[in-house]
């Protein structure tokens, strides 16, 4: 069940970090900032909710659609909670060439869980997502800002047993 | 010849100092000190370096076409958002030798007037993104960025910016808009970015394996590189190879490489795998036209195919592909064409901004048409009806993403028709599975 949190802010460091982020830029084009911080904000609380996107408004002093519209039209960021693990599974042509969509039929078996669902220990969160350019090195998926190359059932397999601990 | 890759593995090569060891930043020392910004779009127009990114454009020319009002900032933008389905060598480049971008960024900068440039890196490659971070403090911390470079007189501030997930962002005026913080809407052209580009002001937009040429043509000079290559395709070219080959990774070849060489020899893809053959090649990234093995390896005139921008291109779209990215992909006979079509189909359909109803429409109906005929529910009409929408598409979108959608199709389907005429006629047999058509194998 997803619990809201309504006091949405900025951790000190992350306040911090959004200032220099927005000071970059020309003056009054500040809005500049909006994809950057929408990452800090969903850095910190795992996924991007309205109040989250009102917050991030209110930083930049722009009105709140000009976040909504943002935050619908790119696939990174999660616009419902997820799991402690967001797998983001390639499901692009070069990787089911080498062999990736069999690794994810196992994938899939291994988690009891289909795309866009999340496990029910709260574990894993499992999303497709289109070519992430490691096609050579591919099949793969990402996990926030790891990659995970090269990938057969076998290693599949361990890499799951790995972050479940 | 190895014009980028040549310090790839050095170990530690991601640093500055054993970056500059091997020469790093001489051309920083060379063009800010003893050339004008003038003198350096000279030598990067002598150069015929063509747009590395999939368009081919040459970069001496678009640099050219920059305006120059008084008193309005310009801009370079390095678009690092790869995402054409195939490929993978900005990635490859910019973890592995990061401080090479940067280089590139400075010189080509300082020959475009710019004092503020970013790098608009996708952002599923965070991680990339902190590299060249790391990377860019580095050149500060050594006077090589900020104020008063090497006492030149010429300042620059390099910022790195992320995407959030969109191929459509790869599009140079869809990227500006998402550096502006909005939804990555193509703009229409004209205006370009050289006259109305970032923040309205004259831009220039160039994907980062053609900044990390810049080095070199300033270190060697125009002409030198204009010497590598064949025709009107000069130099180098990284090549990211994926699929049913021994050696799948980036290769930087010289362009004008034999296909075939490229393919079979030990020293780039080793072959196919053991036991099986060359089916068809994308060769330039999903948006390219497929093509079947007998005419990737040979021109339909019977003449060697090379890897370079007009061998590839020879025979149209009839009988011919493009270089494009240089994502190539070869598949073997395991491989459905109508499964491998609906899979990129897809993937565009996914991508699709929305703004034009042809494209939003269009490549939703051919992903649906495909879906039904790879699962059997196909119906004789179904071909031409493809056909049918990718031509309907195609020329009437504000960006080339709708011809990228429609390419795959009409290709597949030009080269490939039998096997699609198999799934309509024998749904049965054809969605059993591990079933692939034996009847459209090219004899090599």
């Amino acid at each position: 069940m997803a619990v809201e949190i309504e006091n949405i802010v900025f951790t000190p460091e992350r306040l911090a970090k959004a200032n220099e982020i927005i000071a970059q830029y020309p003056e009054g084009k500040q809005k500049s900032a909006l994809l950057p911080l929408l990452h800090l904000a969903q850095e910190q609380y795992g996924w991007v909710s309205a109040a989250v996107m009102d917050y991030v408004a209110s930083i930049l002093s722009i009105e709140p659609i000009e976040v909504y519209e943002v935050a619908t039209f790119y696939t990174m960021f999660h616009l419902e909670p997820v799991g402690k693990h967001v797998i983001e599974y390639c499901r692009t042509g070069p990787c089911c060439t080498m062999g990736g969509e069999e690794v994810y039929d196992h994938l899939k078996k291994k988690l009891q869980i289909d795309a866009g669902e999340t496990t029910s220990d709260g574990v894993f969160t499992l999303k497709e997502v289109e070519c992430l350019a490691a096609c050579g090195w591919g099949p793969c998926f990402q996990i926030r800002e790891k990659f995970f190359l090269h990938l057969t059932p076998e290693k599949v397999d361990d890499i799951i047993t790995e972050l479940r601990n | 010849m190895k014009i980028l890759t040549e310090y790839i593995h050095h170990p530690g090569i991601e640093t500055l100092s054993v970056y500059r060891s091997v020469g790093g930043y001489r051309a920083v020392e060379k063009a800010l000190k003893s050339m004008t910004p003038d003198e350096v779009v000279e030598e990067v127009k002598k150069a015929g370096v063509r747009g590395r990114g999939g368009a081919g454009f040459p970069m001496g020319l678009k640099w050219s076409f920059l305006a120059k009002p008084e008193g309005v900032p310009r801009y370079l933008v390095c678009n690092a958002d790869e995402s054409e389905p195939g490929t993978f060598k900005d990635h490859y480049l910019m973890k592995s030798i990061p401080h090479l971008l940067i280089e590139g960024m400075i010189v080509s900068s300082f020959a475009l007037g710019a004092n503020k440039s970013f790098i608009y890196v996708r952002g599923e490659l965070m991680y990339v993104i902190h590299i060249l971070e790391k990377a860019i403090q580095e050149a500060k911390a050594a006077g090589l960025l900020g104020k008063n470079i090497l006492g030149s007189g010429y300042d620059l501030e390099l910022i790195v910016q992320p995407g959030g997930g969109a191929y459509i962002c790869g599009e140079e005026t869809a990227l500006l808009e998402s550096l502006e913080g909005k939804r990555g809407n193509p703009r229409n052209k004209p205006p370009f970015p050289a006259v109305k580009g970032l923040y309205q002001c004259p831009t220039v937009v160039n994907n980062v394996e053609s900044i990390a040429t810049t080095p070199w043509i300033i270190n060697n000079g125009g002409d030198a590189y204009a010497g590598i290559g064949i025709g009107r395709s000069t130099g180098t070219k990284l090549i990211s190879a994926s699929g049913h080959i021994n050696k799948p990774g980036v290769y930087e070849i010289v362009l004008g490489l034999p296909v075939e060489e490229f393919i079979y020899s030990d020293e780039y893809l080793g072959g196919i795998r053991p036991g099986h053959e060359l089916k068809a090649v994308v060769a330039g990234g999903s948006s390219v036209p497929i093509l079947p093995a007998h005419l990737i390896l040979k021109t339909a005139t019977g003449e060697s195919r090379l890897m370079s921008y007009e061998s590839l291109s020879d025979g149209g779209f009839a009988t011919g592909t493009m270089l494009g990215s240089g994502g190539f992909i070869a598949m073997d006979e395991t491989t459905c064409i109508v499964r491998n079509t609906w899979n990129f189909s897809r993937f565009y359909a996914h991508e699709s901004c929305g703004q034009c109803s042809p494209c939003r429409e269009g490549t939703g109906w051919m992903t649906k048409v495909l879906d039904r005929i790879e699962h059997g529910h196909g119906t004789p009409e179904d071909i031409d009806l493809l056909v049918d929408v990718a031509k309907k598409i195609e020329g009437n979108t504000i960006c080339p993403l709708g011809d990228a959608a429609a390419w795959p199709v009409a290709s597949a389907i030009r080269h490939f028709r039998d096997e699609f005429e198999w799934h309509i006629k024998h749904p049965k047999e054809a969605t059993l599975p591990g079933a692939v058509y034996r009847g459209s194998l090219s004899l090599v």
